[in-house]
């Protein structure tokens, strides 16, 4: 009895899937009808028929016994389907600055009148994970596609697919080795983490040790703001001596306690610099329990509650920040532009500021800082 | 802790050999460490050591208990932000005191182990499959409840010193450390002296056996579980007290150091041999390692190499030990 059930509940719920990804397709420009039959002990039966044209101007007919919701759901995605669809694939979504980021494309999707998906891995580090979640989108064809590509060499066959199938590609965050995005939105993170290494230069008095705490060597980010900075002290500032280069991941607790390792091992250290968010939160958390604010001078990457509070304190020097909101909207609005056919600059940079106690709370820097 | 690594010895165990060596292991790093640089066997460093001990300490004796029982608890890293965000929700956005704060914390990550508990005795699902659902499950909530978004204590400056104050003021070391030793000494208590703990020990030994003779051994390894969970717990309210923020993306990963140091204390695998100062032994060993390589400068890919090694050769002490046997 059991066992019969759960393979009700699962068909129920097969159906109900199969149900919501026609609605789905509803959306695309290809002509695709689909008809499904499915059946369990003649009890429940669902035959769903979806056909769309290039106008999107869909027919969709749909019975389950049962399954009205999902019948409904499918009829919702129908309603919208005149709105350009742009599935954003980004770096990340745990972090303040990609839900940052988001907000920006949502709020370039209202104004352009855009549906828009955001979604992204869990760390710097799974290539495969945005690979697999480009096809998915690729797969749900698209108006177009927004990419903040984590390895630019790996995505390249399914941006040569995109291509094939006229789907526009906006890169964003870092750039894209290839000639095939419309334009890349993103900040000049090379230039940025030089900007840091010569704020740091000037709080030291141009001598001295810095180290780097930095989120990790394989990612785009990592690998510029930790080049941005060391070559920007090697060239500009040689009296200035890079002792200790460490990865944190990007985890506020590994990075406190190396943090804490690296004041240990050099007690002459009179700069540290975070990489990016979770990384200077651990470096203010190390300088912080060893005591040694005020004695070591803080640079630090983005925004955040608590990186904003700790400048506005005195405990960290500034920090960079880019302009994550505008990153999203520039993004959304760069693939309506393109979709309508208009040309695009090769790159749109979003910028860079510096951000200190007495520019915090400033009219042109305060809408670049998420809490 | 010298003296009851010496103890021990004299004590005739199966484990109490490898537990021995890993006390051993732990003094010739030390050595080595003090040897190769002035900065590390210094006051402020040792304590770094012993305060980056705290967190994967107490996931580790948490996790310890599930592996001496023959499982696994892969969840419990996620289980422990989970739980940090539960206690940050009910302390920010309910406005209610720092203690219940806590306690809902802990009833969190104990409701979690309850849950996996259940999941592995009555549906009989392994365990290594039902706590790496219980890992994203987990995780995905903190997500939820915590809008993708660090919760902070600002506004209750003394959540922080439950991590980072110092109950004895005249030595410098923060509350944290001396958690960490109160949850190993309750927990060697609880293993050694309870019937939970006999029961542990007998679910690993021979879970068959256990039946056989009238034990209920699914209620005992529902109970074990949730002990497992209601450290996590602990472990999260700890890692957000030193954050002073309970960060929602964190956790994951956190199982394998956890893990690894109850195996490199000892803790057989295969279940029915551990012991909690084996793990503390073993969690001091990862992070004894990790500060050492730190303070050499070594680079940080070969940090990584070295500590898997570490756990390599420590499973491999522990396989040639039951070939002996």
């Amino acid at each position: 009895m059991r066992f019969k059930q759960l393979s009700l509940l699962v068909v129920g719920l097969l159906i109900a899937v199969l149900l919501a990804s026609c609605g789905n397709s509803t959306n695309t420009t290809a002509a695709q009808p689909v008809a499904t039959t499915a059946s369990v002990a003649g009890a429940t039966t669902a035959s769903v028929a979806g056909a769309t044209t290039a106008s999107a101007a869909g027919a969709t007919t749909a019975s389950a016994a049962g399954a009205t919701t999902a019948a409904g759901q499918a009829g919702a995605a129908a309603a919208t389907g005149s709105q350009p669809y742009i599935p954003i694939i980004s770096k990340g979504f745990q972090h303040q600055f990609w839900q940052a980021v988001k907000a920006g494309a949502e709020k370039g999707a209202k104004d352009f009148n855009a549906r828009i998906t955001f979604e992204g891995p869990e760390t710097e580090t799974q290539v495969d994970k945005q690979i697999e979640m480009l096809q998915a989108a690729l797969d749900k064809k698209p108006q177009a596609i927004c990419l903040a590509a984590l390895d630019s060499k790996a995505v390249a066959p399914l941006l040569q697919k995109a291509k094939a199938a006229n789907i526009p590609v906006i890169g964003f965050d870092s750039g894209v080795d290839s000639d095939i995005p419309v334009t890349t939105v993103a900040t000049d993170n090379l230039a940025a983490a030089a900007l840091a290494a010569d704020k740091m230069a000037a709080l030291m008095g141009d001598k001295g040790e810095v180290a780097l705490v930095v989120h990790d060597q394989t990612s785009r980010t990592g690998i510029d703001r930790r080049d941005g900075f060391l070559n920007q002290m090697k060239s500009k500032h040689p009296n200035i001596t890079i002792v200790d280069t460490q990865y944190g991941g990007g985890d506020q607790l590994k990075s406190t306690d190396l943090t804490k390792a690296i004041i240990q091992s050099h007690p002459n250290v009179k700069g540290i610099f975070g990489a990016n968010e979770g990384s200077i939160i651990g470096v203010l958390n190390g300088v912080k329990e060893l005591k040694k604010e005020g004695q070591i001078f803080v640079i630090g990457y983005d925004s955040g509650k608590q990186q904003i509070d700790a400048i506005k304190a005195g405990t960290e020097s500034g920090a960079v920040t880019q302009d994550p909101i505008g990153i999203g909207y520039k993004c959304v609005e760069s693939a309506v532009k393109a979709l309508k056919g208009e040309t695009l600059p090769k790159s749109i940079d979003t910028g860079f500021h510096w951000y200190d106690k007495t520019n915090v709370e400033a009219a042109d820097i305060k809408p670049l800082l998420y809490q | 802790m010298a003296v009851a690594a010496v103890q021990r010895r004299l004590v005739i165990r199966a484990d109490a050999l490898q537990r021995v060596l890993a006390f051993g292991a732990l003094i010739v790093l030390i050595f080595i460490f003090s040897l190769a640089s002035p900065n590390f066997l210094q006051f402020n460093n040792i304590v770094g050591i012993l305060l980056a001990t705290a967190v994967n300490g107490v996931l580790a004796i948490g996790v310890t208990f599930v592996i001496i029982t023959g499982g696994i608890d892969l969840s419990v890293g996620t289980v422990m932000t989970f739980s940090a965000v539960i206690a940050g929700e009910v302390i920010t956005v309910g406005q209610m005191p720092v203690p219940l704060g806590i306690l809902a914390g802990l009833l969190a990550g104990g409701f979690a182990g309850f849950v996996n508990g259940i999941l592995i005795a009555k549906l009989k699902i392994p365990p290594f499959i039902a706590t790496l659902g219980m890992l994203n499950v987990a995780r995905g909530l903190a997500l939820v409840i915590s809008g993708v978004k660090p919760i902070y204590f600002n506004d209750t400056p003394e959540f922080n010193s439950i991590a980072m104050g110092n109950v004895i003021p005249a030595i410098e070391i923060p509350n944290a450390v001396l958690i960490l030793f109160a949850a190993a000494i309750i927990a060697s208590l609880v293993l050694n002296r309870t019937i939970l703990g006999r029961y542990t020990f007998a679910l690993g030994s021979n879970e068959e056996a256990a039946r056989l003779s009238g034990v209920n051994v699914d209620r005992w390894k529902i109970a074990v579980y949730t002990l497992t969970g209601l450290f996590s717990g602990l472990a999260g309210i700890l890692i957000a007290s030193r954050l002073n923020s309970a960060q929602p993306a964190l956790g994951q990963g956190y199982e394998l150091d956890a893990i690894a140091a109850a195996v490199i204390g000892g803790t057989s695998l295969n279940g029915g041999e551990g012991s909690i100062l084996g793990t503390i032994i073993g969690a001091f060993i990862i992070s004894t390692l990790t500060n050492g390589l730190r303070i050499l400068s070594v680079p940080q890919e070969w940090q990584i190499v070295v500590t898997g090694a570490i756990v390599i050769l420590a499973v491999y002490l522990d396989v040639v030990r039951r070939r002996k046997k």
